[in-house]
């Protein structure tokens, strides 16, 4: 490490690992099943003879083939060429709450005692679990106010899903889903707010930001009429500014008999700070995959857990797990219930996994997560915006919440370098830096999220790979727009991945295409 | 009381009072509260949140949690035959292994450069899943089957112009419940009868109600009620009659002996990969999958990131990245295929794992496996007074419906008594399907051995026959 700058003399690991397929070798195997019982072979031969001619398949499919420990160092190396949150400083992805995943968890949740399992067996043999999971619909109550919960969606954009569903389900009860055909959002609302109401038929409005980077009051209120169905919002945004005006948000939908969904993906920084109740929503959900540690892996499995008023239980999700004072059950007996979005009742494992997390946590510590993530974003911003270049729009000299959304643009502008040069370029000191969900309404964008995981040295480290790569970006520009030159791999020729002829989403494809088109 | 003892929690490190300090001189404020200037007054929770006491220290907090699971009775200490939307197959050692480690498990959403290795391991597994299925696009995974088929009913909807669906009787009752709410109020549902005395799909009923209306016919090969349809080509042939897709769902493990539905003439193919390799997780271990031909019209219509495969600046290097990533809602929110967010993809590695290992050879094996311990265990509850097994018998997977009506006798109080003596009895479908009577969906795969067989239909024999103990 240059102790001088603080940034280190990273590689990342370069296994120049083959596809799967390039490494296959006739007749090796991986694992074998148990022999069939001589008697049952006795009793109904070879089983296969006996299916429907039509329906046997004559050619075994062309799966690799390869002993066990060479699928293992594929896998192994694989795993060495992603970054996980467990490995770098990983701050750089905002929005998305990269917080530690603690390991007792894991092992708890991987216990035979949970993973084996089935969905199905008798009440009576899963008490263990069930306790968990309506002790888990207890926490939440009570951090968000509101008054029940299930951990049904498979993950936020799936809560969403649920979300709208449940407005529908609600206007349908009183004859009002034809006419009320719109959802409100804003810009700075997760992509899924808008997408999801879309699924639904809803026509979304959403709602830009004012100069102060807050969704524009005025034209909300312009926005809603006897149309409005309900609003699907995010609080704090993408920008990391709390909208102080949120209950007059909801306020105004209510007024026109909407509904209103708050999107508490990430409720990071106002954990016992405030709460969907006091701003008077009548639905909200947490990630348990962002907010209450349960870990990212690659994209999910993830939880959206899903919380609502009193008036609004009878449209979730069945079934509901409920205690007689005796002993826990599963209840679908939901009068007005949208059905099902996921099978049987969520992920549980990530709802093994946030139990357990705020079990050792506890209310002091819940806000002491939320505290520190609050006082590490603020440190970062403070730095961020001593390095040249780097900028954070709207709210000038105010403090931010959990996150922050900043801006290249003057570093773009001076260098030609952009936010996506930068990226390739952190790769190289072993950091992700995202840029923003789409539009770019903020130019060059950037957003961090340091939560409450990272120390101050490590914050430091990050900022100090900021701080080189832009320095490179005045002095050597060329050098950071052909970065990475220390990642698995440079640069990644993106045409083909649109174009129908030359793109390859499997290896079949691309054995096929790839004597057409190189 | 006193005061709690303030302590360093392990998990968050700038709790230490001096770091702390020095944070807040170097941001110029005071306290921690100045930092939460934006939010009002009246919006502020003033109260302590009303959780238990936590547990500070690791060891207590593992009891504690361990001590709630031991009331717990698992698959592995007794004997289950449930099936139906979740499946007790083998998992092999290396795919807890591959999906534990720290650098999949806790990464997310990087880029093609530093996550390189997601990118690929998620392009292999769509690979070997394309062969399985004989398709050249699959998907990176969604939530479970249930949001494949509903993801798969609204793509044939926006390929075909058109919004009718039919859709078989034999599905699974839940995953008809997640299909009604996805396709609410867009696409009106209809649904093709089967015949309840060969558990396949009732063609006449099937042509009586397909139109020009319709976008394509959903249904399941082996069904819920573990019938192999072989009529396939059929029903397929029925809809592209009409300009209808036939979708079909299916259990990827039975493509082993199995022929692939693509080949009787599916155009979207969906299923669970819960099978390939993930533990059942009282159904956390669901994973969708969605597959096509490699045509601009399917593959436009998919809301899924589709990794694919592509050169870099150096030559031979291997790259990955986003196919048509513009088609999604992370790129646009209004215009984006319907949404798109963090689903399975841990599971999706977890099932290239699974199909890396098992191979060609292994995967056909297995099919076999499975059908001549389910056929053999059919052949010796039908043995059984007062039991019958509906349906031909030769024309099931790994699930079979098992009938107690003429034993007076409810699945209800069958299962009590099997539970008694530690077997988990097959899943109860007799409010699910009450046309076929009182009956129960049992599934055998390769973890079940001759004597867990003998032992159950032993167990069924007793109690139904021999008054043994109620």
């Amino acid at each position: 490490m240059n102790r001088r700058n603080k940034v280190r003399n990273f590689h990342q690991a370069k296994w120049d690992e083959p596809v799967i397929y390039e490494i296959s070798n006739e007749g090796e195997r991986g694992i074998l099943f148990p022999e069939i019982e001589s008697e049952i072979q006795k009793i109904v031969g070879d089983g296969i003879s006996k299916l429907p001619e039509n329906m046997i398949r004559k050619q075994p499919p062309n799966l690799p083939e390869l002993s066990q420990m060479q699928v293992l160092k594929h896998y192994l190396r694989l795993s060495q060429q992603t970054l996980g949150a467990d490995l770098n400083v990983d701050i750089g992805q905002g929005t998305c709450t990269m917080k530690y995943s603690p390991k007792i968890n894991e092992k708890l949740a991987s216990s035979p005692k949970l993973s084996e399992l089935h969905p199905s067996q008798d009440e009576s043999t899963v008490q263990g679990i069930l306790e968990v999971i309506y002790k888990l619909d207890l926490f939440l109550r009570e951090i968000s106010g509101l008054d029940k919960f299930t951990f049904q969606p498979g993950g936020g954009s799936q809560a969403i899903f649920a979300m709208a569903s449940i407005i529908q389900a609600y206007h349908d009860s009183n004859d009002e889903s034809e006419k009320r055909d719109e959802i409100i959002s804003t810009m700075f609302s997760h992509p899924s707010d808008a997408a999801a109401p879309n699924v639904k038929g809803y026509k979304v409005i959403n709602i830009y930001p004012n100069e102060d980077g807050l969704p524009d009051i005025e034209a909300l209120e312009k926005a809603v009429s006897e149309r409005t169905a309900g609003l699907l919002i995010t609080n704090p945004e993408d920008t990391g500014i709390f909208n102080p005006k949120i209950r007059e948000f909801t306020r105004i939908i209510h007024g026109v008999g909407g509904i209103c969904g708050y999107d508490q993906a990430n409720a990071n920084g106002i954990l016992g700070i405030t709460r969907a109740k006091e701003a008077d929503f009548d639905l909200s959900f947490f990630n348990l995959h962002k907010t209450f540690s349960s870990p990212h892996g690659c994209g999910g499995p993830a939880t959206g857990a899903l919380g609502v008023t009193k008036e609004f239980i009878k449209y979730l999700p069945v079934p509901l797990v409920e205690f007689d004072k005796e002993k826990y059950y599963f209840d679908y007996d939901v009068p007005k219930s949208i059905g099902k979005v996921r099978s049987f009742y969520g992920v549980v494992p990530a709802i093994l996994k946030a139990y357990s997390w705020i079990m050792s946590l506890g209310s002091d510590g819940l806000k002491e997560v939320s505290q520190i993530a609050v006082l590490n974003n603020n440190y970062l911003l403070k730095k961020v915006l001593e390095i040249r270049g780097a900028s954070a729009p709207y709210a000038k000299g105010k403090h931010r919440i959990e996150q922050v959304r900043y801006s290249w643009e003057e570093l773009y502008q001076e260098t030609g370098v952009t936010t996506e040069d930068i990226t390739c370029r952190m790769v190289d000191f072993g950091f992700h830096m995202w840029s923003s969900h789409h539009p770019f309404i903020v130019p060059q964008p950037f957003t961090l999220e340091p939560t409450e995981s990272y120390s101050k040295a490590e914050l430091d480290e990050y900022i100090a790979g900021l701080k080189k790569v832009v320095e490179e970006a005045y002095e050597n520009p060329e050098l950071v727009k052909n970065a990475p030159h220390r990642s698995v791999v440079h640069k990644i020729n993106t045409d083909s991945l649109d174009d129908p002829a030359r793109w390859a989403i499997t290896w079949r494809a691309y054995l096929k295409k790839k004597n057409k088109t190189l | 009381m006193d005061k709690k003892r303030k302590i360093i929690h392990p998990y968050i490190p700038n709790s230490v009072p001096e770091v702390k300090a020095k944070m807040l001189e170097e941001i110029g404020v005071n306290d921690i509260e100045t930092l939460y200037e934006d939010i009002p007054e009246d919006l502020r929770f003033k109260e302590e949140l009303n959780l238990p006491e936590p547990f500070t220290s690791e060891y207590a907090l593992k009891r504690h949690v361990e001590q709630l699971l031991s009331r717990n009775q698992t698959c592995q200490e007794n004997l289950s035959f449930l099936g139906g939307d979740c499946w007790q197959h083998y998992v092999p050692a290396i795919c807890d292994e591959i999906n534990q480690r720290s650098e999949f498990l806790t990464a997310y959403a990087g880029e093609p450069y530093e996550d390189h290795g997601r990118f690929q391991t998620l392009f292999e597994y769509a690979s070997m899943m394309g062969e399985l299925l004989d398709m050249d696009v699959v998907n990176v995974p969604t939530y479970d089957w249930g949001q494949a088929a509903s993801t798969s009913i609204r793509m044939a909807a926006r390929i075909t112009g058109r919004t009718e669906i039919l859709v078989s009787e034999t599905i699974s009752p839940d995953r008809l419940l997640i299909i009604r709410n996805y396709c609410k109020p867009i696409i009106k549902i209809k649904l093709v009868k089967y015949n309840t005395l060969t558990g396949k799909h009732d063609l006449e009923d099937l042509k009586a109600k397909i139109s020009s209306k319709t976008a394509g016919i959903y249904f399941e090969n082996p069904s819920y009620l573990g019938c192999i349809e072989d009529q396939g080509k059929d029903i397929s042939d029925i809809a592209h009659d009409y300009g209808a897709l036939s979708l079909v769902g299916t259990d990827p493990i039975s493509l082993g002996i199995l022929i692939p539905p693509s080949n009787y003439g599916a155009d979207i193919v969906c299923g669970d990969i819960q099978a390939l390799g993930m533990h059942m997780q009282f159904g956390g271990g669901l994973a969708g999958f969605i597959a096509t031909r490699d045509e601009e019209r399917y593959v436009m219509e998919y809301p899924s990131r589709l990794f694919g495969i592509t050169s870099t600046s150096v030559e031979g290097e291997h790259g990955f990245g986003d196919v048509t990533y513009d088609r999604t809602s992370f790129h646009d929110r209004i215009e984006g295929k319907e949404f798109i967010g963090t689903a399975t993809a841990l599971w999706g590695i977890t099932a290239g794992v699974y199909l890396a290992l098992v191979g060609p050879q292994g995967i056909q094996e297995l099919g076999q496996l499975i059908v001549q311990k389910s056929q053999y265990a059919m052949k010796k509850l039908s043995e059984i007074e007062g039991v019958k097994i509906p349906f031909d018998q030769s024309s099931h997977f790994k699930e079979f419906v098992v009938d107690f009506s003429d034993a007076s006798k409810s699945v209800r109080d069958v299962n009590k008594i099997l539970l008694k003596k530690r077997i988990f009895g097959g899943k109860d479908i007799s409010v699910e399907f009450p046309e076929l009577g009182n009956c129960a969906v049992y599934c055998v795969t390769e973890i079940h051995t001759k004597e867990d067989i003998d032992r159950l239909a032993m167990a069924l024999d007793e109690y139904l026959n021999k008054g043994g103990s109620s």
